[in-house]
């Protein structure tokens, strides 16, 4: 499904800030994969994934995503491939726009834009059962404002927006930070439920290190630019917190504070 | 005009300054058909051709070339003065006698000149709304809006924002183009001057509109708005001159009330709600 391949990328070379983020990675993810992601601060979590949606261009490797070599490509260009969900809740959607039409910009995920109108009748309809499986009261609210919404409704609108065209891989970066932890749990389980549901792959980056032995099939730690563990399913549900330290500390030398990891909770 | 600028001050959050040099484009291209003896038809076709060519500029300079908006606008803004003259061969070109829209509505309807400016304009004006308000609401109008709001989430969802900043910057200067075809025919002449200030006066129309009908939601009522803060800028403007303010002080007043105007806003918001602080996002 995908395969990652040496990939590296160095941020401002030849200065002083000059910056290796990535280190010769290689990942390879197979298709209906869960995949927890955990590492310290500038570990280079968010930068993998910003380099499989097309952010910014690695400086080696390759990208392979359902066959097709996406290395290169620009980022609009392979976003039918792909489903995003940010950390801030401001970033999912249009503040200055209805859900709805949030909605029918997602539902044309990678399609072109063409002079048809912009929202239609059926698709409303369609999008307002899934809001109410969604049970957060946004199905009597479709010409609502985004902006008006709470941070985690806002969380769980990008979930289901990200999920309209079922995409090859779902990206998730720390969706649930932002948010207390009531609302991040909430957000958390209609994650688990959609992946399941529509059988998505899916990379959900945490800094919750029980969340991400609780949730997924697969468990990669990232430390300095590479992946210093990568844990099976069977291995993962033996696992405790403490563990998890101890196997950080074998891998890499070092010790992992408690505060480069954040064990909340 | 100032509905074009609203297509990129508003929608889009780019500050175009090409505004003031598509606008006489606009009127020197006018001026020069019409000279040569083009139907009034084309005449104002090739005006909003030629904003549209200024537009297109502007955009590929700031995404293309990643130069930041308003210095892209400025560079543009600047070499169309030298296009201008080129396209005039001189500083101004009057068309006093030749036929325009205006002569042309009154060989249909028997009515004096002033009346036909009024009702061409109107009319124009209502055409102009409802093809905007059609258009945004289709996929690309709603793409395009937003790229304005939130271009970094368009993006992941598969929008060609360059692209589409470049058809909004066109779509803009196209319909000021037309704007600066339509002061030619009224004035009865076109000048390479004739677009200086033509940004501001779009802003002061529609920071106007927006408080005058600061309740209005609906998008197509909101653009109406605009047309009428227009007016009544134009309304201000004509009570000021025969207050005794001298012509030569106008830009002064004119830069003066816009800064004022885009101040209010945020003395409403200081006074609404001096304890919440961030204020409206919208
Ligand atoms: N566009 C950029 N330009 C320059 N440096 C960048 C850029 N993006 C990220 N970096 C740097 O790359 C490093 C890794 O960043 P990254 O966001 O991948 O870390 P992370 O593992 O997601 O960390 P966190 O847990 O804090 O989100 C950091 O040192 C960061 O400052
Ligand atoms: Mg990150």
């Amino acid at each position: 499904m995908l395969d990652i391949k040496n990939l590296s990328k160095t941020f401002n070379p030849g200065t002083a800030t000059e910056n290796k983020v990535l280190d010769n990675v290689s990942l390879h993810i197979n298709p209906g994969d869960f995949v927890t992601v955990i590492g310290g601060n500038g570990a280079g979590k968010s930068t993998i994934l910003n380099m499989i949606a097309g952010v910014f261009p690695p400086d080696s490797g390759t990208i392979v995503l359902d066959g097709q070599d996406i290395t290169n490509l620009k980022e609009h260009k392979r976003a039918h491939l792909i489903g995003r969900v940010f950390q801030d809740p401001l970033m999912g959607t249009c503040a200055n726009m209805e859900i709805v039409e949030n909605l029918a910009l997602a539902n044309r995920r990678g399609q072109k834009r063409t002079l048809k109108w912009g929202v239609t009748k059926e698709e409303t309809e369609v999008f307002r059962e899934k809001l109410k499986e969604l049970d957060l009261g946004l199905e009597t609210r479709l010409s609502d404002k985004a902006g008006l919404l709470s941070g985690g409704q806002r969380q769980a609108l990008t979930l289901l927006m990200a999920s309209l065209q079922k995409p090859k891989i779902l990206l998730l970066d720390e969706h649930t930070a932002a948010l207390d932890p009531k609302t991040a749990a909430r957000v958390l389980a209609l994650t688990v439920s959609i992946i399941s549901d529509n059988n998505l792959t899916a990379l959900m980056i945490t800094h919750n290190m029980k969340d991400a032995l609780k949730y997924g099939n697969r468990l990669i730690m990232m430390n300095d630019g590479k992946i210093v563990l990568d844990i099976d399913n069977e291995q993962k549900q033996k696992l405790t917190v403490n563990d998890l330290l101890q196997l950080f500390e074998q891998a890499t030398g070092e010790e992992l504070s408690n505060d480069r990891v954040l064990l909340s909770k | 005009m100032a509905l074009g600028i609203y297509i990129t001050y508003r929608l889009l959050e780019i500050s175009d300054l090409t505004v003031d040099g598509s606008f006489a484009t606009g009127g020197c291209v006018c001026a020069l058909l019409m000279v040569q003896g083009q139907s009034i038809a084309v005449c104002l076709l090739m005006a909003l051709i030629s904003g549209a060519i200024a537009g297109f500029v502007t955009g590929l300079l700031t995404t293309k070339f990643t130069i930041p908006p308003i210095l892209a606008g400025i560079l543009t803004q600047l070499g169309l003065y030298s296009i201008n003259l080129r396209i005039l061969g001189r500083a101004a070109q009057p068309v006093l006698k030749l036929p325009n829209i205006f002569t042309w509505a009154q060989s249909l309807v028997d009515m004096k000149l002033n009346t036909a400016i009024m009702w061409v304009g109107l009319a124009l004006v209502l055409i102009i709304i409802v093809i905007m308000y059609w258009f945004f609401g289709t996929e690309l109008g709603s793409a395009l809006r937003a790229t304005g709001s939130n271009e970094k989430m368009i993006r992941s969802l598969g929008v060609d924002t360059d692209g589409i900043k470049i058809l909004g910057l066109m779509l803009a200067n196209g319909l000021v183009g037309l704007s600066g075809a339509l002061v030619c025919q009224t004035q009865g002449s076109g000048s390479i001057s004739m677009g200086t200030g033509a940004i501001v006066i779009g802003l002061a129309s529609i920071i106007i509109g927006e408080v005058v009908f600061s309740k209005v939601i609906n998008f197509g009522l909101k653009l109406a708005g605009i047309v009428v803060g227009s007016c009544i800028y134009r309304i201000i403007i004509a009570f000021v001159l025969q207050m005794g303010l001298s012509t030569d002080d106008l830009k002064l007043f004119t830069a003066l009330f816009v800064a004022i105007c885009l101040y209010l806003p945020n003395i409403k918001g200081f006074i609404a709600g001096k304890s919440t602080k961030g204020g409206n996002a919208c």
